[in-house]
């Protein structure tokens, strides 16, 4: 599940698959839930009969054997082009899934019963509700909420994250994933889903395109698609009499070539695979989108509602500056602050560290210190130097009681100190050398870098961003500027989150939002796209519309981009595909009648050979550039924001006038080059 | 072609001002007639017992216009089958037989006005007003009724009133189709156009030899025939009759009077679509208001959304117009042949005091408004100066016929919008409201109807004894003739290319037919589109939003009319007019 994971359009297996796949579709019952291409198969079995039987329906010449079996070989190769197309997007998702599958192995658990023994039961077993313990080294056997223990649980199996989390009971991380493994400690935990309900199963069906129902959007352009086919339909069994009329009496094969000439087979043919392959890339930003409807909403968010701690800013971690207390010397205060930091992996201790060096402190590790871990009972960390100093730094409360502890005083200034750093929406660290307080660190909330740039980027394609904080609103001000968010609420609750998801709705907007805890899982509800985060609870998940495995709430940008590109790729290839009809028409209308009215000839504007290569080549130009355009439908249109206008008149210019020119090329090419064949043939 | 433009550019000069009113009278607003008008209206409501203000829904709306035209033909219908009656009938003109009779009233209801009789010799003066002029005036009043309850819905002030028909019906007859008509006609009659009650006259010409020249109420007529865009002649040779269009000025009187409505319900659409967008910013929160978009003078003429679909008919129609004039100066090569001189370019058929560019004007108009009407005779136009006309019926939404035109080309907007929208990464919208399954259905059900009616009725012409009975030129420009007659029929034009014999059972049946479906189907399927997009939310407007208030959009709706109107018939079209062209040519 990896990213790097599956770049290559085509493996061996997936191509293997792929073939069978688009053979076994050819099932009638199952091509008309596609009814472009069900017209095309219908177009087959007429001339294989016609191959077989000439003349059988009526027409006089019976020599255009070879030719009809021609036409419906191309028309056959057609139908399986399409299927083609879909089955490597389905193949595409199903490796995906057999990924995931793989952590689905069934697994044993250890049901607790009501008087507290034990029973040793297969995962597949557990129904919702079921109590288990899990021990380190165990996988755990089903989704579910602890509700007793705190352990690490290794979870790389779902997002490929290696470094372990933290679940515990109540708050926001009780929530645990099937599959994944309890490395430290135990875990009693309740199962949430009932066998083949997990949160895994539906992933995985959702990925191999199992449970796949056709968008709102899908539906619509298939209305549109089929009634194109209706009216080309309309005009090719009127234009047998009107034909006759002017005393021409056109071959049933011919006619049928026209026909699925002009019918959109291109886009009919790519529609599912595009729309698979636009789930699939979402899955492989290692999000799993819960429909198809989610990602094509995701093209039409107009607001995204961030929280900004984690999403904006990094969180109330990196040191910005050192304030020091009266009566104490700054460079002091910053001496033992790098002093303390010197073994402290954590965001604050490396950023405190890298301040000092930055204003020409040059502490280095003192041969013979002690460190102290920070542990959630001290609530500070530092160092026991040789000669006993002991540096220490930490929350303000807790370093004043252990200065009062050995007696020192806590001096009148550290409080204006530590509420300034708190007006100004940092966290302070005060530090003490022995029972001397020296100052505070001011740890400053920073914006990620690269986000002003994201959000002007938005803004461009007129998504408006809303920041999300329990920061006063001073603070909120600040960041809000300093990230360049369009709005932000301060002092937010998560009903304020609701109120403003709906205030959004009312105006007609599409409302994005990411959330991981319990309290987001309403607003999540709301909200019209909802990505929650791996790590929330299983209300969020529940509550949303997508999940991101990496718990990573900046991917709701990429996540938007991919649902635009996927509504541009379906776009951009039914007007390719409905711009070709030009060049088809003038490819075969001329050749249909020159026969019987040579002028017509004049029409015949590329100066193809023959008739009966003319029509061919608009056939096989017809079923070449499906599979021409594969690559296109599964890795989506190119995608650059930018603004509405720019954008139609680019893709116009791509996929109009490219739909337009490009047959004309593609056909005179083939025409080149199958013309001494069919001389040859002797039609 | 100096005379063309001149009579471009003054028609886009009056059109705004008629938009402005028409926009007035539909949106209820007040106008300067008010205080005399609203009495009349009143005792007209009194009388009939309608209650203006109760609004419909979009089926009440559908089912009352189709109710209150059912009504109409049948009291019409009997009235032409006892015309013999010696009642303002001085030339003891016979009774209609039933299949043409049948014809009439469909045609004249549907506001179509395909003639398989002659009116002289048809129809007497009770006819004429009781039929003929009255079906002129309800049936562009249901037509423009209809589009004023559609823009309605579009404009989405409410979720599902699109007002009320009897009212639109009335207002719209009193406000705009009697005065203008009343000033329209005296103008005529100024010019020379009869207006009386009188038999026909007989005179003795200079040559000496006599001539009947046929009389009547011919000037009320003629000015409703082209402001309903109605097209059906007091005379069989309609416009192209000094009697009915006597001079250059009358027949300017009568271009202006087919294009300046049609026009106008563009400009009555961008205001009233400006409106409900309006009110819908007005009831947002002040904070969330985008900056307001500084409106460009075109914008504020034709209203932002009617500008580009004004633009885009005016594009079809010059594209039309060009093709047109330009293959009428080019002569015939067969008459050139023998020695005719085709210096004026093609003047068989025409009239001289109109000469090529007046008429290929009048017929580029009469097809793209849907009237009708004809000037010359569109049967001897050049195969390519004849496919212009018959293109523009097939398009059918270039301005179009009172109101249905502009319905029409919403029509494609909503295709356009739907593959643009895409193409900018959103699912698509239109006039801030979302395009989803069931408006992508019945817009497809609706643009089907077109070429479905015309190439299946062809085909059935000529694949019979019956249809092709009928044919006066057989070969391409036989088939010429049928599609003509079928694609004046669906489009509900009338004009026909009059070498047709189509005075048959068969003709009057098929193309009452298609008239009929032609007309009542896309209407009722109109309003239930925009009856379906008046109950949705609006959406927001954003940098990301598709603009279809720009030129780009208008191009590209002029592609997508072209590619999804025109490809359709293009196999039609080769083998008729194009054969004809090439083998003229060759």
């Amino acid at each position: 599940m990896s990213k790097k994971q599956n770049k290559k359009l085509l493996t061996r297996e997936i191509l293997t698959q792929a073939l069978i796949g688009s053979v076994k579709k050819l099932d009638p019952r199952y091509m008309i839930k596609n009814p472009v291409m069900f017209v095309v198969e219908t177009g087959f079995f007429i001339t294989l009969l016609l191959t077989i039987f000439p003349g059988m329906f009526g027409e006089g010449d019976t020599g255009l054997r070879i030719y009809n079996l021609i036409v419906s070989i191309i028309l056959l190769v057609t139908v399986l082009f399409a299927n083609f197309a879909e089955s490597v997007a389905e193949g595409r998702g199903k490796a995906q899934a057999a990924s995931l599958k793989k952590t689905q192995k069934d697994t044993e658990a250890h049901l607790l019963n009501q008087d507290g023994s034990e029973t040793l039961v297969s995962s597949s077993e557990l129904k919702k509700g079921d109590v288990v313990m899990v021990s380190a080294g165990e996988v755990i056997p089903g989704d579910g909420e602890v509700i007793e223990g705190i352990a690490s649980v290794d979870e790389s199996a779902i997002t490929g994250e290696s470094a372990p989390v933290v679940r515990e009971s109540g708050g926001d991380f009780c929530s645990v994933t099937g599959g994944t493994t309890v490395v430290s400690d135990w875990l009693k935990i309740r199962i949430a889903s009932d066998p083949g309900n997990s949160f895994l199963d539906r992933m995985i069906a959702l990925v191999e395109g199992a449970s796949r129902k056709k968008t709102p959007n899908e539906i619509a352009l298939s209305t549109l698609l089929v009634s194109l086919t209706i009216i080309f339909l309309i005009v090719i069994v009127t234009l047998y009499p009107i034909g006759m009329y002017c005393g021409v009496q056109l071959p049933l094969s011919t006619l049928i070539a026209l026909m699925v000439c002009l019918i959109p087979t291109t886009i009919g043919g790519l529609l599912s695979g595009i729309g698979i392959a636009g789930m699939d890339r979402v899955t492989r930003f290692n999000v799993i989108a819960m429909s198809g409807k989610a990602v094509e909403a995701c093209g039409d968010v107009d607001t995204m509602i961030l929280d900004k701690t984690g999403t904006i800013t990094f969180g109330n971690r990196l040191a910005a500056d050192f304030f020091p207390v009266e009566g104490a010397d700054r460079s002091d205060l910053i001496h033992c602050a790098a002093l303390t930091s010197l073994h402290d992996d954590t965001p604050e201790g490396k950023s405190t560290l890298e301040l000092a060096h930055r204003l020409g402190d040059n502490s280095q590790e003192i041969p013979g210190s002690a460190f102290v871990e920070f542990t959630a009972q001290t609530r500070m960390s530092g160092v026991d130097l040789p000669d006993g100093t002991k540096v220490r730094k930490g929350a303000s409360d807790a370093i004043e009681q252990y200065v009062k502890a050995l007696g020192g005083e806590v001096p009148a200034d550290l409080h204006t100190h530590v509420e300034k750093v708190s007006s100004l929406g940092g966290t302070p660290l005060v530090v003490c050398k022995n029972k001397q307080i020296l100052g505070v660190i001011y740890l400053k909330d920073t914006v990620k870098p690269g986000m002003a740039e994201r959000f002007e980027r938005l803004r461009a394609i007129g998504i408006k961003t809303i920041m999300c904080t329990g920061d006063n609103p001073l603070t909120a001000a600040t960041i809000a500027k300093e990230a360049g968010v369009d709005g932000f609420i301060a002092e937010c609750k998560p009903e304020d989150k609701i109120s403003v998801i709906k205030k959004e709705q009312a105006e007609g907007k599409i409302v994005a939002m990411t959330g991981d805890g319990t309290n987001d899982a309403p607003a999540l509800a709301q909200a019209n796209v909802g990505l929650a985060m791996n790590s929330g609870t299983t209300a969020a998940k529940e509550a949303a519309n997508m999940v991101d495995l990496d718990s990573d709430p900046t991917k709701i940008l990429e996540v938007v981009e991919i649902g635009k590109q996927l509504l541009i790729t379906r776009g951009s290839l039914t007007t390719f595909s409905i711009a070709n009809d030009i060049a088809k028409y003038f490819a075969i209308i001329p050749a249909m009648f020159m026969a019987a009215i040579p002028q017509l000839g004049v029409l015949n504007i590329m100066h193809l050979s023959t008739q009966n290569s003319a029509i061919l080549s608009a056939l096989i130009f017809n079923a070449i550039i499906i599979p021409c355009l594969i690559p296109l439908a599964m890795k989506g249109v190119k995608y650059r924001p930018m603004s509405s206008g720019k954008m139609l008149a680019r893709n116009m210019m791509i996929y109009g006038l490219g739909g337009v020119v490009t047959p004309f090329i593609g056909i005179k090419l083939i025409d080149t080059m199958i013309a001494p064949v069919l001389t040859a043939l002797g039609i | 072609m100096l005379q063309l433009v001149l009579t471009l550019i003054i028609y886009l000069i009056l059109v705004i001002p008629v938009g402005r009113y028409l926009y007035h009278i539909a949106a209820g607003k007040q106008t300067f007639a008010d205080p005399v008008l609203n009495r009349v209206d009143g005792a007209i409501y009194k009388l009939s017992g309608v209650d203006p203000h109760k609004g419909m829904n979009w089926k009440q709306y559908a089912l009352t216009l189709v109710g209150t035209n059912a009504v109409m033909m049948v009291l019409s219908y009997l009235i032409l089958r006892i015309q013999s009656i010696p009642l303002l009938n001085p030339n003891g003109v016979k009774s209609m037989e039933p299949a043409l009779a049948f014809n009439t009233i469909i045609s004249f209801m549907t506001n179509t006005n395909l003639q398989h009789y002659a009116g002289e010799s048809g129809l007497s003066y009770l006819s004429q007003m009781l039929v003929i002029i009255f079906m002129m005036f309800v049936s562009a009043a249901s037509g423009y009724a209809a589009c004023v309850a559609f823009i309605r819905g579009l404009a989405g002030k409410t979720k599902d009133n699109v007002g009320n028909f009897f009212a639109d019906l009335v207002r719209i007859t009193t406000r705009v189709l009697l005065p203008f008509s009343l000033a329209g006609g005296l103008l005529l009659v100024w010019q020379g156009v009869p207006q009386n009650f009188s038999g026909n006259v007989v005179v003795q010409t200079l040559e000496g030899t006599y001539q009947v020249l046929a009389m009547g109420p011919v000037a009320a007529l003629e000015i409703i025939k082209h402001l309903g865009t109605n097209g059906g002649g007091f005379f069989g040779a309609n416009s192209a009759t000094p009697m009915e269009n006597p001079t250059i000025l009358s027949n300017l009187i009568q271009l202006y009077s087919m294009m300046l409505l049609p026009g106008a319900c563009v400009i009555t659409f961008g205001k009233m679509v400006g409106d409900g967008r309006r009110q819908q910013q007005k009831s947002k929160a002040p904070e969330t208001l985008l900056p307001a978009r500084r409106e460009g003078i075109t914008a504020r003429l034709f209203g932002q959304e009617g500008r580009s679909i004004f633009l885009a008919m005016g594009i079809l129609f010059l594209a039309g117009l060009s093709l047109c004039y330009w293959a009428e100066t080019q002569g015939n090569p067969a008459l050139a042949e023998i020695g005719l001189s085709q210096a004026a370019g093609s003047m068989e058929g025409k009239e001289v005091r109109f000469g090529v560019a007046q008429s290929a004007l009048f017929t580029t108009v009469t097809t793209s408004f849907t009237t009708g009407t004809v000037n010359n005779m569109h049967d001897t136009l050049t195969p390519l100066g004849g496919m212009v006309p018959l293109l523009h019926m097939m398009l059918n939404c270039v301005f179009g016929g009172k109101g249905v035109g502009l319905m029409n080309m919403i029509l494609y907007a909503i295709l356009a919008v739907f593959i643009c929208g895409l193409m900018v990464g959103r699912t698509p919208e239109y006039l801030g409201k979302k395009i989803e399954g069931r408006e992508m259905k019945l817009t497809a059900l609706a643009i089907i109807i077109h070429p479905l009616l015309i190439l299946s009725f062809t085909a059935l012409a000529v694949a019979t004894s019956a249809g092709q009975a009928g044919v006066t030129n057989p070969g391409f420009h036989g088939l010429s003739q049928i599609l003509y007659e079928y694609a004046s029929s669906a489009a509900n034009n009338g004009s026909g290319f009059e070498g047709l014999a189509d005075n048959t059972l068969f003709w009057n049946l098929t193309t009452g037919i298609v008239m009929f479906l032609g007309r009542y189907l896309p209407i009722v399927i109109q309003l239930a589109i925009a009856g379906s997009l008046m109950k949705k939310n609006y959406i927001n407007e954003s940098a990301g939003t598709l603009r279809t208030s720009t030129a780009s959009f208008a191009v590209i709706l002029v592609f997508v009319v072209y590619i999804f109107a025109a490809l359709t018939f293009f196999p039609a079209l080769a083998l008729g007019p194009i054969s004809e062209h090439l083998t003229l040519w060759g």
